[in-house]
């Protein structure tokens, strides 16, 4: 299929372009980060066949909401990867409705790890800080984090898991996050 | 959240999108009063998306490809390609007319100090689709950066704000206190503009009339947001005074 884009643009300009309805420019959004948003999908949801279709649903609506992106916050890849988790969260909170939940939480708690940091890729530089930034945070500060954000534990679930008060965890995920930014951007 | 609790506390929370449907929506309240609290959100919200790109790629397969490409050719956009703006529209001069009240400028948006259970159990059975959906167009104007966060008083003490986005084009109302209305009776929502045309900005059920709410059309040629109590389906003018402004000063 001929493109008429570069296949070199930024991502950041084709996202301009979707918003004005490109669809070429959106083929080539989509072939730029729909491997990352299937990852990060698949790695929240653990199931190959849901994550496909909650990548679909995410690449529709980047597609759908292209026009909300604003370069001066950031990459568009960060942009679309935040829909990508919420989504991705979305789907396995709803999956996880009701008794279920409950039980969910108990299971994990003891036979996941809850330290992940083991399965962060290494591959690039922008990776290998995040790694060492991430283990350069308290493991109190990082635990709390890894879970909301790999396993979209809410915080009072991330509470009940680690057994520690439900204020104490919303202020280590604040207080994890800001010391996290101010590692990755003193090592930059 | 009990009253005493500092509500920055929760932006790493909502930032993680950990917090539950209530909590989301009770900071996202405060964030419309918080100049401080938008600009942590911005930051922590790039530091989060690190997380995850630091996940390993998976390919998509060529099918789903194909139909997720498909499916892109078979839908529509939220909004049209953007229209460029008249440049001059933005100059706010408030001009209104005589019968609207002056509105008293507060200094920020009440924070609701607690939620109440039927309010929870009412949002719980609401399609959690639509919620999300409301819920992020809600958010894109929060976290805008050119947000502008405009407050005043209604009769009766009620603190109301809205918060603009003229990038996009888009504006949230957002108030805690207003009385539920009887009858079917809804509380409409109006842009007014410097020469005095008023046009409607939406409708708030009286039922359930507290909350954050996306206006309907663009804040672009207003000057201010106002409030009336119409008839069941709204009025296409006020017919009632207003309950208050809010100038949308710049």
């Amino acid at each position: 299929m001929p493109h008429s884009f570069d296949p070199h643009a930024r991502v950041e300009d084709l996202l301009a372009r979707v918003a004005d309805g490109d669809r070429d420019a959106f083929t080539g959004v989509y072939d730029a980060l729909s491997g990352s948003v299937m990852g990060l999908v698949c790695r929240i949801v653990r199931d190959v066949a849901q994550a496909e279709e909650v990548t679909q649903e995410v690449m529709i609506e980047i597609w759908r909401t292209a026009d909300r992106y604003r370069p001066e916050r950031g990459t568009a890849k960060a942009w679309v990867l935040t829909v990508a988790h919420r989504r991705a969260v979305d789907r396995v909170r709803s999956a996880q409705a009701g008794t279920e939940r409950e039980q969910r939480t108990g299971v994990l708690a003891p036979e996941r790890p809850f330290d992940e940091v083991a399965e962060i890729v290494q591959d690039h530089d922008e990776q290998r800080r995040l790694h060492r930034c991430l283990t350069a945070l308290a493991r109190q500060e990082r635990v709390p984090l890894m879970l909301a954000y790999y396993q979209g534990l809410t915080y009072l679930e991330v509470a009940d898991a680690l057994s520690t008060p439900e204020g104490t965890v919303k202020s280590r995920m604040r207080a994890g996050l800001r010391r996290l930014r101010a590692c990755l951007e003193a090592d930059a | 959240m009990t009253p005493e609790e500092d509500p920055h506390r929760a932006i790493g929370a909502y930032v993680l999108y950990a917090l539950p449907p209530a909590e989301e929506h009770a900071f996202e309240n405060h964030l419309a009063g918080c100049d401080p609290c938008h600009r942590e959100v911005v930051d922590l919200l790039e530091t989060a998306a690190r997380l995850g790109a630091a996940v390993r790629s998976v390919p998509v397969s060529p099918q789903a490809r194909a139909r997720t490409l498909q499916a892109v050719a078979h839908t529509r956009q939220d909004r049209p390609p953007h229209r460029p703006r008249a440049p001059g529209r933005r100059a706010l001069r408030l001009a209104l007319a005589a019968s609207i009240v002056a509105a008293a400028v507060l200094g920020g948006v009440a924070v609701r100090q607690h939620v109440e259970a039927d309010d929870a159990r009412a949002r719980a059975v609401r399609a959690e689709q639509q919620a999300r959906t409301a819920g992020a167009a809600i958010t894109e104007v929060l976290t805008a950066p050119d947000a502008t966060v405009h407050t005043g008083e209604l009769t009766g003490g009620t603190t109301a704000a809205v918060v603009v986005s003229l990038d996009q084009a888009r504006a949230v109302f957002a108030a805690y206190g207003l009385p539920a209305l009887t009858g079917g009776k809804v509380y409409e929502l109006w842009y007014a503009a410097e020469a005095g045309d008023v046009r409607p900005a939406g409708l708030v059920a009286g039922s359930a009339p507290n909350g954050t709410h996306v206006l309907k059309g663009s804040p672009a040629a207003a000057v201010a947001v106002g409030v009336t109590v119409e008839p069941a389906g709204g009025s296409p003018q006020p017919t009632t005074e207003p309950l208050g402004i809010i100038p949308l000063k710049t």
